[in-house]
């Protein structure tokens, strides 16, 4: 189900400006990869590169390769959207589509890959809602709109909809930046139980969140405004945040800058 | 206190002190301007009814024909014998061929610029499109007249040789002045109008909406169908209920391009029929008295269709707004 | 448990998972495509003996949608092949409605250059014989811009101040009232509202036809175009700017004087300019209000005057060559005055953008 991400000399552009440089670095299977970093340092950025979401922007552009174990993303005929769908992401804002319920919302990814029988499209809904830890609270209003719920619940809905596809991986843009602590709390004890299943990448601005849900950390930076970003280091989250190899990422976990 | 400031109006800043008698004199005065304008915009409306129900009813009075079946307009005589129904007939399917057209290629056009078109090329197409929203309907008229008639006559003979079998499409090798002509004037109108509200609104599907579709896996046409048709889908109601508006009312340009004979024909394609602002100004310059209140019965059929139109697309735009406005 | 979850979405019918490489037609397809169908188009054009060249371009472009939605289904997947035909079919509707509007500019520019020159501008149609060459538009040019004077001095008073009302005073049932019947007056016929000044001003108060008939009655169609365009200039104005100003005291009359309408005063001016080019077209309402004359007549408020769209109408019911050319270049003229108010008010719009769109 998981793979792994094998991504080297990545760079990538908004028109001729340069947002990320040269960045290779492995993501474990299985497993919750962090991101951190100062705002602008292109973290959000790279973990577009890793769905071909960059390329929507316009101007957006990617040289280097990312492998997900042996097929290369950005190679010659890769269709973008069996990337998509092979890769899910949630985003920063809950999106649930304002004019689906909440049904349709998790089958809306299910619907675009085939037709399936209205029992086996419910049990997929249902698992999914499960899997996203939402099935209790909306079990009783499926056909409701999603943008009826509440925030931390509209995210999970996003979850649950980016999971029913069964991704290989999991992008998640600062998936708890827009939500209270409460949901935040049970948005990261989904993402402990989703890495049973799926290869999670995570972009967070909380470093206590980076350290309670990450089994790997990445930190990114970037030497002045309008410089590209880069990788500084990614080990293991307990070395980054006890023991980190380059000075510049101790300084900005003891909040010394960024 | 509190009884102080009960009886002043809600929408003057509570003052403390009456002795700034200026302040207050002066947003009495302002409000009472800018609210009896207001009042004045809905005595106008209100004016326009009762204005031309007086002289309509007077002219039904007179009408010695039945004022809604008869299929014949004749006011010159005395007494006089009139009816709507070929007006009707005439404004209602000319205006459908209109939307038919225009509608989905307008919507086309949006999303052309919107979400196919390369950057260099949207911008100024858009521009243009906005630009040529503007331009009068008399020279639409002018050139649909002088231009595009007589460039009609191979398409209708094509479409007599394929689907003239149905009637609706048969033609006799007249100048094609025909209510279908007049159809494809009116949408070529109204694409302009009808792609710059509907532009406006694709462009303002939120970006997270279309991400969430590809993040799916969908391709741009899913993204389409899955955030911006449904997100816009009011918006392109009212942009078409704006286009049916001008279509249903469009006098000048009707006039030019239709050549008008006072009957129902069953071929779209023949030359004949007539529409209500078409008829007006066709009979008005020879209408004495009697004859105008006629016209003026015939308007006021024509203002309570448009007021009917523009009501049902308002009702149908505010439910929508409450459904799909809630997360935007 | 994560083996039992790709068992079961294997039983629910999920094709097993293609690999993210998929067969893709080459980037020229579609462009060849095109040429391939054009060259078809013709040839069936040319065969079948087809008059007109539109048929030709129809043929073309149904034989491209056609070719191009089989190919790509055969060769890419259903689903490819739905954006492939969605694609195509909006770049269909995008050449199809240029094709009419490029020939309704091109047409107009053609054939009205061949008598405007400072001789048409500046001279009527007093004493010229209809079925002969000369004469000009300067009569009509005069009522154009009195008439569209009169009204904008009319409408854009009262539509601004019920603009005014409608965003800084308005609740309650009068607002609600007001917003409807805006909204529905944009909709009102033009021929219409020159029926209701007919009715009124002509047939009951007994007037005579009149430039300022003709006006009131462009007014009224005006009145709602300025309402909607400057409401929603001053939503945009910040509601923080109106706090400050009557948090230091000054009346709310003077707050919206001082600090909301110059806030917003660019766009209300680009709203006012692109309704003005709006009414400068209409001519139903001019025909039954100002008649049309043949001669100058500089005062609006007595008799017969002519007006610019009235005159393309005109000439183009006489009905012969010289008095078509007369009513395309009449339309060039007409076309360009709209068209420079256009971009007169989009220049003042982006010119002050910065400012009220903050």
């Amino acid at each position: 189900m998981a793979k792994r991400i094998d991504v080297s000399g990545l760079t990538a552009y908004y028109g001729t400006h340069k947002a990320i440089e040269d960045i290779s670095m492995t993501v474990e299977p299985r497993s919750v990869t962090a991101f951190i970093g100062p705002s602008g340092c292109g973290k959000s950025t790279f973990l577009r590169t890793l769905n071909r979401m960059h390329e929507v922007t316009p101007g957006g552009r990617v040289e280097g390769k990312v492998m997900l174990d042996d097929e290369n993303l950005y190679a010659t005929g890769v269709d973008p959207v069996s990337v998509r769908r092979t890769v899910g992401m949630v985003f920063q804002r809950p999106n649930p589509f304002p004019t689906m319920s909440i049904f349709e919302n998790v089958a809306a990814g299910l619907k675009l890959n085939g037709s399936y029988k209205k029992s086996e499209l419910e049990g997929i809904v249902e698992k999914s809602l499960k899997g996203a830890n939402l099935w209790n609270e909306v079990k009783d209003r499926l056909n409701k709109p999603g943008a009826g719920l509440s925030g931390g619940q509209q995210q999970r809905l996003c979850i649950a909809r980016a999971i029913a596809v069964e991704p290989q991986v999991l992008l998640m843009d600062e998936p708890c930046s827009a939500l209270d602590p409460i949901s935040t709390l049970a948005i990261e004890d989904l993402i402990g139980e989703l890495k049973e299943r799926f290869t999670i990448v995570i972009v967070t601005h909380n470093m206590q969140q980076a350290a309670r849900v990450s089994d790997r950390t990445a930190f990114f930076n970037l030497a002045g405004v309008g410089q590209p970003g880069k990788l500084i280091e990614i080990d293991e989250t307990e070395r980054i945040f006890s023991n980190p190899s380059v000075q510049a990422t101790e300084d900005y976990i003891s909040g010394r800058f960024g | 206190m509190k009884t102080d400031i009960e009886p002043t109006s809600p929408t003057e800043p509570p003052a403390l002190a009456s002795s700034r008698g200026t302040g207050r004199i002066g947003d009495k005065v302002f409000l009472g301007l800018s609210r009896g304008s207001g009042i004045l915009l809905l005595v106008i409306m209100a004016a326009i009814a009762a204005f031309l129900t007086v002289r309509a009813v007077s002219a039904i009075s007179d009408d010695h024909g039945n004022f809604l079946t008869t299929f014949e307009w004749n006011t010159s005589s005395r007494p006089m014998v009139f009816g709507i129904a070929v007006l009707v007939y005439g404004t209602i399917v000319s205006s459908i061929i209109a939307m038919l057209i225009a509608v989905p290629v307008a919507v086309g056009i949006a999303l052309f610029i919107s979400h196919y078109a390369p950057r260099r090329l949207a911008t100024p197409v858009a521009y243009v499109i906005d630009l040529l929203a503007a331009v009068p309907s008399i020279v639409y008229g002018l050139w649909g007249a002088l231009f595009l008639v007589p460039h009609l006559t191979g398409l209708y003979k094509w479409l007599d040789d394929y689907l003239g079998w149905t009637k609706i499409f048969e033609y006799n090798d007249g100048t094609p002045r025909s209510l279908f002509t007049v159809g494809i004037l009116l949408a070529i109108m109204i694409i302009p109008i009808v792609t710059s509200v509907s532009r406006e609104v694709f462009r303002q599907v939120p970006q997270m909406h279309e991400e969430a579709a590809l993040a799916l896996g969908a391709t741009r046409w899913e993204v389409i169908r899955m955030s911006v048709l449904p997100f816009g889908r009011s918006g392109i109601i009212s942009a078409s209920m704006l286009g049916l508006g001008r279509a249903l009312g469009e006098t000048m340009a009707v006039a030019t391009v239709l050549s008008p004979n006072y009957l129902i024909n069953a071929s779209l394609l023949d030359p004949g029929g007539g529409t209500f602002a078409q008829n007006i100004a066709s009979h008005f310059k020879e209408a004495d008295g009697p004859a105008r209140d006629a016209l003026i019965a015939s308007g006021l059929v024509l203002f309570v269709i448009t007021l009917l139109v523009n009501g049902a697309a308002r009702l149908i735009i505010a439910r929508r707004k409450e459904y799909s406005g809630a997360a935007a | 448990m994560s083996n039992a979850v790709i068992d079961k979405s294997a039983v629910a019918g999920d094709a097993p998972r293609p690999g993210l490489k998929q067969p893709r037609l080459p980037k020229w397809t579609p462009i060849g495509l095109a040429l391939i169908s054009v060259g078809l188009g013709c040839g069936i054009g040319v065969a079948g003996d087809l008059s007109s060249k539109t048929q030709w371009g129809l043929i073309a472009a149904l034989l491209f949608v056609l070719i191009s939605f089989t190919l790509t289904t055969k060769v890419e997947g259903s689903r490819q092949a739905k954006d492939k035909l969605a694609t195509s079919l909006i770049w269909v509707c995008f050449l199809l409605a240029v094709i009419p509007l490029v020939s309704l500019i091109w047409e107009t520019v053609d054939r009205g250059r061949t008598v405007l020159d400072g001789y048409f501008l500046g001279h009527s149609m007093e004493g010229v014989q209809t079925i002969l060459p000369g004469g000009g538009v300067y009569h009509a040019i005069i009522g154009t811009l009195e008439q569209v004077g009169i009204a904008t001095a009319i409408a854009a008073p009262i539509g601004l101040l019920t603009a005014v009302y409608l965003v800084e005073y308005g609740r309650g049932k009068l607002a609600k009232a007001v917003t409807f019947f805006v909204d529905v007056m944009t909709g009102v016929p033009s021929i219409v509202a020159g029926l209701f000044i007919l009715t009124f001003w002509i047939i009951i108060l007994d007037f005579d036809y009149s430039g300022f008939a003709g006006a009131m009655a462009l007014a009224i169609l005006m009145m709602p175009i300025v309402v909607r365009s400057t409401e929603e200039m001053l939503k945009l104005v910040p509601n923080e700017l109106r706090e400050a100003s009557l948090a230091l005291g000054v009346p709310k009359w003077r707050t919206i004087l001082k600090v909301v309408l110059p806030t917003a005063i660019g766009g209300i001016i680009t709203g006012v300019m692109l309704a003005v080019a709006r009414i400068a077209g209409e001519s139903a309402p001019i025909m039954l209000l100002v008649f049309g004359a043949t001669g100058i007549n500089n005062n609006p408020f007595d008799g017969a005057q002519s007006s610019l769209p009235y005159y393309v109408y005109e000439q183009w019911q006489l009905g012969n060559d010289a008095s078509y050319n007369r009513a395309w270049a009449a339309a060039l003229v007409l076309i360009a005055f709209v068209m420079i108010l256009n971009l007169l008010a989009r220049g003042i719009a982006r010119w002050k953008a910065p400012k009220s769109g903050r």
